[in-house]
């Protein structure tokens, strides 16, 4: 989208939203201090920095969720104060807000169109209008779900790509997608970018957040960074490397993220010679066909496959929290009892789930009771906690993942969605596991920290910890795996090891994986 | 994949949730009808919807406000805080009776709704001073109970209790049309709509720009006046108001509706549940005293059993259909 006439064209196009001075404060956290934000029609505008720069909270500001502290807000032109949510929506600035903002009991239909439902005679919804308009409206943005499921029933991807749906058809000037891409599949985001290039054309103005570096890159025309809540950089995108755009975001010097590349994996891990846990014949009717597995002390494994393939649920499976009907799971050569969370736990199984938001966040404690929750039994005597060795453990993730608190007694809820996610990950972390299963561990993690976890990823297995992988990034996969098994339609199709561990590698045995079958 | 077969035994699962208290009623009827002549007359099943009526009007209002995520404690106090109300009032004609008792109940409803909606109080906590405030109001007014307010004798008001169209009592047809008229509100409108979305999730539905607060208020200022109608009706029939009644009424109304199918988390719901949860109520009650011989209270005992039942299948259903 920054062909050469766009860059021509941008600076002379209309800004319709404009932020000055902006600052917000919470309790004494300055989350803003002092923000200016200038968007035109027309572009789509990169909103980027570390987990808790600010950046959720100046969308916040923007769309009347927060009343700005201080500083001032123009709208096409005019001085506004959006006073709720509706009153932004009806100027026509709509948003996908970072949490899933939809409504999970209700229909996918109900929820694109909550608010504005179509109606016949009496003032009375008209449902089987909003169905018909509903379907029109998926197909034509290409998003396949059928509009009578419950929402709560369809994966988060789904789910992040009804509630783009819901934005991108309210007709607005300007819309905010505040990581929509965090839980979407490749092939979504695909869905997603032809969107907003027809959001584009229609000079509609896009603000879009992302931690996914090379997304910005493909999509967007202009770009501003914050850093603990102030602005370091606005500007055109084509001015700015990947890099340099890395190194405005920490604050760090060039020379030193250009010698960290892109993932922080190391090699090969040495491994142990007899396996760890050993999964076999693991079949769950219309879930999951056959699949085997099995990890040594000291390996990565990786999970690979495709949207649906069973990935999250195999490892769901593994933990107890998916039921079987069928399978054998082993830990150092004893069997746990399928469907059993607590004997999985017992034998030294941990997930950290994909959904980490909605299973196991508990909002209304402080960063330090998420963190320790579950390490709990391993931390205290006679059942008296040591606070002592609380402390210690808390203090070590939140350095080591970086996590940013005001201190370890702040609710996890006013967190920065990243860093709630880092507060989740270190909880299964602290539990000191022998077999760890992570399903996509640095989704919504800024590329800092997605580093620090992906090195942390690596000590554990250096440590001996068995480790299976899921990541829907596939450069992530691959160099952190040491071997693959790549699954399709819930079944184990390949393993791939030493050179076959590669991007090449899993896209053919996707490709391939059951035609012989 | 056979998605297919999981949505089919998930469909199930909700048909079973959604409509559990009507089958079962379906079923005690005949088991009662069978069993006991006197039970599947006109006679018997007019008195006991008559009976049931009361406790109806209120548990519709309480169907909208579980729905939006809530709870209204004060329905039993309200209730007979207009009963009172409406039999006073009844001194200056019929058209007094109805609306004064209604005006109150309203304003009760708007207060509370307006503690709960705009200044995000716990729903539970304003609905409970609502319970204390209308009884004290109550007994302030009858001076602790001692006064006793009649209709008088010749007064249209008393129809809306006794009377009958049909040979259908007027308390009845007005279930019938308020359930019907409630049934559309939640179902087909706007408003019913918000319910669910809030019930559903109050920070989305927050975000998605709906008047979260508007909504809330009004949910409220309409259970109550639902609880001031009941009130009014059953003043009407009693031809006096009653200061004793209505004590523990909320419990009963939340348990027909939660045996409706509703679930007390909010966010899905139904009316015509809720009304084969009243009656579900009321005809156990009826077999047992058919039955006879029987404690009063063993009445209790069983509709306390029917409602864990139910509670503990709900869960079970909505932890199968995911
Ligand atoms: N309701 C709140 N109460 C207290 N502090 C808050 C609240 N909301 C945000 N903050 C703080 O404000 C800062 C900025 O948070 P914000 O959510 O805007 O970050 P972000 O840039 O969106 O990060 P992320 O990439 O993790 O989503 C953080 O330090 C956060 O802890
Ligand atoms: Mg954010």
């Amino acid at each position: 989208m920054s062909s050469s006439e766009d860059m021509s064209e941008e600076p002379t196009a209309q800004v319709v939203l404009e932020a000055s001075g902006i600052r917000k404060s919470f309790a004494g956290v300055h989350a803003l201090r002092g923000v200016d934000f200038r968007l035109r029609a027309g572009e789509v505008h990169a909103l980027v920095g570390e987990n808790g720069a600010g950046k959720s909270t100046l969308i916040k500001v923007l769309t009347g969720v927060y009343q700005p502290d201080d500083g001032e807000l123009h709208y096409l032109g005019a001085p506004v104060s959006f006073a709720r949510p509706a009153a932004a929506q009806e100027a026509g600035i709509s948003t996908v807000y970072q949490e899933v903002n939809l409504v999970p009991s209700m229909t996918v239909a109900h929820n694109l169109y909550l608010g504005r439902e179509p109606r016949s005679g009496f003032g009375l919804v008209d449902f089987r209008g909003m169905r018909r308009d509903a379907e029109n409206l998926l197909e034509d943005l290409g998003i396949d779900v059928d509009p009578r499921r419950q929402l709560g029933s369809l994966g988060l991807g789904v789910q992040q790509m009804v509630a783009v749906a819901r934005a991108v058809s309210a007709d607005a000037r300007v819309v905010i997608m505040d990581e929509p891409t965090s839980s979407l599949e490749p092939r979504e985001v695909e869905t997603l970018f032809e969107l907003i290039r027809r959001l584009h054309e229609r000079d509609v103005a896009v603000v879009y957040v992302s931690h996914r570096m090379e997304e910005l890159f493909q999509i967007c025309d202009a770009v501003t960074v914050l850093r603990d809540g102030r602005l370091v950089h606005s500007g055109p995108m084509y001015e700015m490397t990947r890099l340099e755009l890395v190194s405005t975001m920490l604050g760090r010097p060039l020379s030193e993220v250009r010698r960290e590349g892109t993932t922080a994996f190391g090699g090969d891990h040495e491994t142990g010679s007899t396996a760890l846990l050993r999964a076999t014949g693991m079949s769950r009717r219309g879930v999951l066909g056959a699949v085997d597995l099995s990890v040594k002390p000291g390996e990565v494994l990786g999970l690979g496959g495709l949207l649906g393939s069973g990935r999250s649920e195999t490892v769901k499976a593994l933990v107890g929290l998916q039921s079987l009907d069928a399978g054998v799971i082993e830990v150092d050569g004893r069997t746990v009892r399928r469907g059993s969370a607590a004997s999985a736990i017992r034998a030294g199984i941990v997930l950290v789930p994909e959904d980490r938001k909605a299973e196991g966040i508990i909002p209304h404690l402080s960063v330090r009771e998420n963190i320790v929750l579950a390490a709990l039994p391993r931390l205290s005597k006679a059942g008296i906690v040591s606070r002592a060795r609380q402390d210690k453990v808390v203090a070590t993730f939140m350095e080591r993942l970086r996590i940013k608190a005001s201190s370890p007694e702040q609710k996890v809820n006013e967190l920065s969605g990243g860093n709630q996610q880092k507060v989740m990950l270190a909880r299964w972390l602290a539990m000191s596991p022998k077999v760890l299963l992570l399903d996509e561990p640095t989704r919504g993690i800024d590329v800092g920290a997605k580093a620090e976890v992906q090195s942390l990823v690596d000590d554990l297995a250096e440590q001996g910890l068995g480790i299976i992988l899921v990541s829907s990034d596939l450069e992530e996969l691959v160099e952190g795996a040491d071997r693959i098994v790549v699954l399709k339609d819930g079944s184990s199709v390949a393993v791939l090891t030493d050179s076959e561990v590669s991007v090449d590698g899993v896209m053919s045995a996707i490709a391939e994986g059951g035609a012989d079958e | 994949m056979s998605t297919s077969q999981q949505t089919r035994s998930g469909a199930l699962a909700g048909l079973v949730q959604r409509h559990g208290a009507l089958g079962v009623l379906v079923l005690l009827l005949v088991v009662g009808g069978l069993a006991f002549d006197t039970f599947l007359t006109a006679y018997n099943l007019g008195n006991l919807a008559v009976q049931a009526s009361f406790l109806a009007v209120i548990a519709l209002g309480m169907t909208m406000v579980i729905v939006s995520g809530g709870i209204d404690l004060s329905v039993g106090s309200v209730y007979a805080l207009s009963g009172v109300l409406a039999a006073y009032s009844a001194r200056w004609g019929p058209i007094a009776a109805l609306l004064v008792p209604l005006a109150v109940a309203a304003a009760i409803g708007l207060v509370q709704g307006l503690l709960v909606g705009r200044a995000k109080l716990a729903p539970f906590i304003v609905t409970l001073g609502g319970l204390l405030f209308a009884r004290g109001l109550l007994q302030f007014l009858t001076a602790e109970g001692s006064e006793t307010y009649l209709v008088p004798r010749e007064s249209a008001f008393l129809q809306l209790g006794q009377g009958s169209v049909l040979g259908v009592g007027v308390p009845v047809l007005i279930v019938v049309l308020l359930y019907a008229v409630g049934g559309i509100v939640l179902q087909r409108t706007r408003f019913g709509m918000r319910l669910f979305a809030i019930g559903g999730g109050e920070d989305a539905a927050n975000l998605m720009g709906l008047p979260v607060t508007s909504t809330k208020v009004g949910v409220y200022v309409l259970s109550a006046t639902l609880a001031g109608l009941a009130g009014t009706m059953n003043a009407a029939q009693l031809g006096s108001g009653v200061t004793v009644i209505g004590v523990g009424l909320e419990l009963n109304a939340i348990a027909a509706v939660v045996i409706g199918g509703t679930l007390l988390a909010g966010g899905m719901g139904s009316v015509s549940g809720t009304l084969a949860g009243v009656a579900l109520l009321f005809v156990i009650q009826d077999l047992i005293n058919q039955v006879g011989g029987f404690n009063s209270n063993l009445q209790a005992v069983v509709s306390g059993a029917v409602l864990i039942t139910v509670v503990v299948l709900q869960t079970l259903l909505s932890r199968a259909r995911r």
